[in-house]
């Protein structure tokens, strides 16, 4: 069993899309993928999944033993072999401990599970360091913007120091980038930093980049995870990102803008 | 980017001052977190031990940083000798 956090530092720039894309995407594959929301509190994965009206018991109260694990797992509508287990509403962040994180992943383990996603809260708190403390491998999450890549550089140094690999003293955790809301066009005409310029910046390998897309909010409104949503660009570039974490090559897409031609500009159009 | 304004001679790309900012930013984040830098007072301390032995220095004398240029940290001693009396 694998452990993957889908983290950034900042806020909303996409973590629990991403969180929900990804371990959909996994699922779709044939594993047998949990998606662990951390952010206690403050939950939406849930939400995002379309499953807020079926949580019954969380992932504090299966902690804190007041529910089995199996009793809180929910069963995601679209995808056979994706469950979801959700943050406790009513309870701060505090209420999360490694023991109690560390026994859900080895019963997940034991259930037979291939892939954990932890969706972690913004922020480097309690909650953010518990959803990648146990990580093998991290999705850093960034927007081309400056305070996301600030963010971003910071969340990758507490990796590199908080998490139990690297207390441990072994094989670091595997990074990677992942660059969300990119508009090619503002980046044609300068005004936003290539992923180019964020991978510089960063240093971390390219795991893919999602355009800035209307099709999100589609996705949000409907709790359906993006990727499900076919034929959009966000749909696929999830998909080649789920493909490149599996170890399979893919050029990568919706990167380039290409200039409306005369008689789209004559005639309008998007 | 409007017609008139690439006539008459563009701005600065805000995407290339945000790029700018950010690496002198993260370079200096980055040497700052590092728990790399934690040791550079006490080897101070301790070339100055050494160097003392050998040469009258003043510790103040003695100058130890910690860059980060490009993918590499660059570790610089700085000493300077005491003028010998000849």
């Amino acid at each position: 069993m694998k452990v993957i956090v889908i983290t950034s530092g900042k806020g909303g720039v996409g973590k629990t899309t991403t969180s929900a894309a990804f371990a959909s995407g996994l699922a779709l594959r044939g594993y047998k993928t949990a998606v662990i929301d951390f952010d206690v509190g403050l939950r939406n994965l849930d939400l995002i999944m379309g499953c807020e009206r079926r949580v019954v018991y969380d992932l504090v109260n299966v902690v804190n033993g007041e529910a089995r694990l199996n009793q809180a797992l929910i069963k995601d509508k679209h995808c056979e072999n994706l469950f979801i287990l959700p943050a406790s509403q009513t309870r701060d962040k505090d209420a999360l401990t490694e023991e109690g994180v560390e026994k859900v992943l080895e019963e997940l383990q034991h259930m037979g599970f291939d892939y954990v996603v932890c969706d972690s809260p913004a922020g480097i708190e309690r909650g953010a360091v518990m959803a990648l403390t146990f990580a093998d491998e991290a999705v850093v999450t960034s927007n081309p913007e400056v305070s996301s890549v600030r963010d971003s550089d910071r969340i990758l140094g507490i990796l590199q120091s908080k998490s139990k690999r690297a207390r441990d003293g072994g094989e670091p955790v595997k990074e990677h980038l992942l660059i969300t809301r990119y508009s090619p066009k503002r980046v044609d005409e300068g005004e936003m930093l290539s992923y180019k310029d964020v991978q510089e910046l960063l240093r971390v390998p390219l795991i893919g980049v999602i355009p800035e897309s209307e099709s999100v909010l589609h996705a949000s409104n409907q709790g359906t995870p993006a990727i499900h949503l076919k034929g959009t660009d966000v749909a696929e570039a999830y998909a080649d990102v789920v493909a490149r974490f599996l170890g399979e090559e893919r050029p990568l897409r919706f990167v380039n803008y290409e200039k409306p031609g005369l008689i789209k500009r004559l005639f309008g159009g998007k | 980017m409007s017609f008139l304004s690439r006539l008459f001679g563009e701005k600065k790309k805000t995407a290339e001052i945000a790029k700018n900012r950010l690496s002198l930013l993260i370079a200096h984040e980055r040497a700052g977190n590092s728990p790399a830098a934690d040791f550079l007072p006490a080897l101070q301390r301790e070339l100055i031990e050494v160097i003392s032995k050998y040469v009258a220095v003043n510790p103040d004398d003695i100058k130890v940083q910690l860059d980060k240029q490009d993918n590499m940290d660059v570790l610089e001693v700085n000493i300077v000798l005491p003028e010998q009396p000849r």
